[in-house]
């Protein structure tokens, strides 16, 4: 069974623009290749008395397919993404409230889960809630020869035996959130969390990237993995003025 | 006095207890709770199966019914699972359209059907392009204590090994499907995918077989389904605290010999199911 070749996981290009909405309190979008998502969140506000638990926020995920009403699976990608985000955040700050996250599906083109929880958490950012941890989603497939590939668009998951979505944490870079379909060895899945993990690097250097050149709306359209990033402000880039 | 603590402080009460390294119904933080398995309950469904895990009892009815198989995959029928948490079994339940969870876990079921190839959709086709089984699998709980996920795929299994559908010919003069209910056949069962589930409580200690207070309190939930060739059909964790990888390897090999009981108890069940006849 042949491997991952490359010790450096390809990621497909991506951008992300935060604060593009007026009404939400945070809003990220985020594009992994082709697939696109809109992210938006309330919050903290009002939260009905059935609804609300006397130590901590509610949160309510929502999501918005591109077309149709949202069905069983929305359902199930709600509770993955709801339960990801409430591990992060510090809703303990923020007790009898509610915070209310909506994604929207611009645009699917795989690694749809791991788009989710990368918007998700760019969004809650922006809207400045308070949390105990960054999270990164990266989605890895196994073809059929038992390569493994992270981000995978939609053709090349439809053609694989197995699909995993991890969401790892920036502080211990441990799996906080799993989701797969398909079946795998012990091995396959130990190798995709170790890939997992490493392109979870690339991501978080890129919210970080991202969140200091927040008032520009800038785009990286260069793959992750230049050496030719040399750490210059934004306020000393002459165009920006 | 004791009672009057577990609710005042559920937490501390279960630690008390994690102290000594066991648990409030007297279990190891290893040990499963007793399941006992009944098949073949439901004489109106092709094959039903009913599943305790200590007090969590799941029932799964399977009915079976002709349709046009699917455009893109003629040769092939379906599967439908349905998780069903009615509020008979849990006053967190309220009557009325599917919640988050029944939903999510209906998801979850469908999504190790297909990963595991439990059943080859390909065996459902009678007639290619024109005729095919649609197995409708009925999942529902009478009574939530935790566990829900494991006691829905024993469920499962058992009842799917239990159905016979009768056989099929379609009348070549009509076109019309004749249905010969005397003669009936098994299912040709390929995998047999197993779940176990854990619970992390405290952010540190893994629980094996959560009740469902210990899943109130828990900080995550993990469920593993690996089948017989120990492969992993699923890993479901959706969120909570993080896990490292000795303890994801720990959780692995516990289902890992869980399969190995429930394989052997639902062969047992499906045996003497068949030696009276």
């Amino acid at each position: 069974m042949d491997v991952c070749g490359s010790s450096s996981p390809t990621l497909r290009e991506f951008g992300c623009e935060q604060n593009l909405l007026s009404r939400p309190d945070g809003s990220s979008s985020f594009v992994q290749g082709d697939t696109s998502v809109l992210a938006g969140v309330y919050g903290p506000a009002e939260v009905k008395v059935s609804k609300e638990i006397y130590d901590r926020a509610t949160l309510e995920v929502v999501v918005q397919p591109k077309v149709g009403l949202p069905s069983v699976r929305e359902r199930a990608r709600e509770q993955c993404v709801r339960e990801t985000c409430e591990a992060s955040l510090l809703s303990t700050l923020h007790p009898r409230s509610s915070l209310t996250l909506v994604l929207q599906v611009v645009h699917d083109d795989g690694s749809l889960l791991s788009c989710f929880l990368n918007s998700a958490c760019m969004a809650l950012m922006d809207a400045g809630l308070p949390m105990s941890c960054l999270f990164a989603g990266v989605t890895c497939a196994i073809d059929t020869d038992g390569q493994v590939i992270t981000d995978p668009n939609a053709a090349q998951e439809k053609e694989s035996r197995a699909l995993m979505t991890f969401a790892i944490d920036s502080t211990e870079r441990r799996v906080m959130m799993s989701s797969t379909r398909g079946s795998f060895t012990v091995h396959e899945l130990q190798q995709c969390i170790a890939v997992s993990q490493k392109a979870s690097d690339k991501i978080f250097q890129f919210y970080r990237d991202s969140v200091r050149r927040s008032q520009g709306l800038r785009w990286f359209p260069r793959q992750i993995g230049d050496e030719s990033r040399d750490g210059t402000d934004v306020r000393d880039d002459p165009e920006h003025h | 006095m004791a009672a009057g603590f577990k609710t005042a402080e559920p937490l501390e009460y279960h630690r008390s207890f994690l102290k000594e390294n066991c648990r409030p119904d007297g279990r190891e933080l290893g040990e499963f709770r007793t399941t006992t398995l009944n098949i073949g309950s439901i004489s109106t469904a092709d094959g039903s199966a009913l599943v305790k895990i200590g007090n969590t009892t799941v029932m799964c009815g399977i009915k079976g019914e002709l349709a046009n198989p699917p455009v893109d995959a003629p040769n092939k029928g379906y599967i439908v699972p349905n998780v069903d948490l009615p509020p008979l079994c849990s006053s967190r339940f309220r009557p009325g359209p599917p919640g988050e969870q029944a939903q999510a876990a209906s998801q979850f079921i469908a999504d190790v059907i297909e990963g595991s190839a439990v059943i080859q959709k390909e065996d459902l086709c009678i007639v290619k392009g024109k005729l095919c089984w649609v197995l409708y699998c009925d999942i529902m709980c009478l009574d939530y204590d935790g566990n829900l996920l494991d006691a829905c795929l024993i469920a499962l299994l058992a009842a799917l090994k239990n159905a016979r559908l009768p056989e099929v010919t379609v009348n070549k003069e009509t076109e019309v499907p004749e249905v010969n209910l005397e003669n009936r056949r098994s299912l040709n069962i390929h995998k047999h995918p197993v779940g176990a589930s854990f619970i992390v409580f405290d952010d540190s200690i893994m629980i094996v077989d959560p009740t469902a207070e210990e899943e109130s309190l828990s900080t995550a939930t993990i469920t593993v389904v690996t089948d017989e060739e120990e492969r992993l059909c699923a890993l479901h964790k959706p969120g909570g605290t993080s896990l490292s990888g000795e303890k994801l390897q720990d959780c692995i090999s516990r289902a890992t010999t869980r399969h190995r009981e429930v394989h052997k108890l639902i062969d047992k069940v499906i045996q003497s199911a068949k030696t009276p006849k």
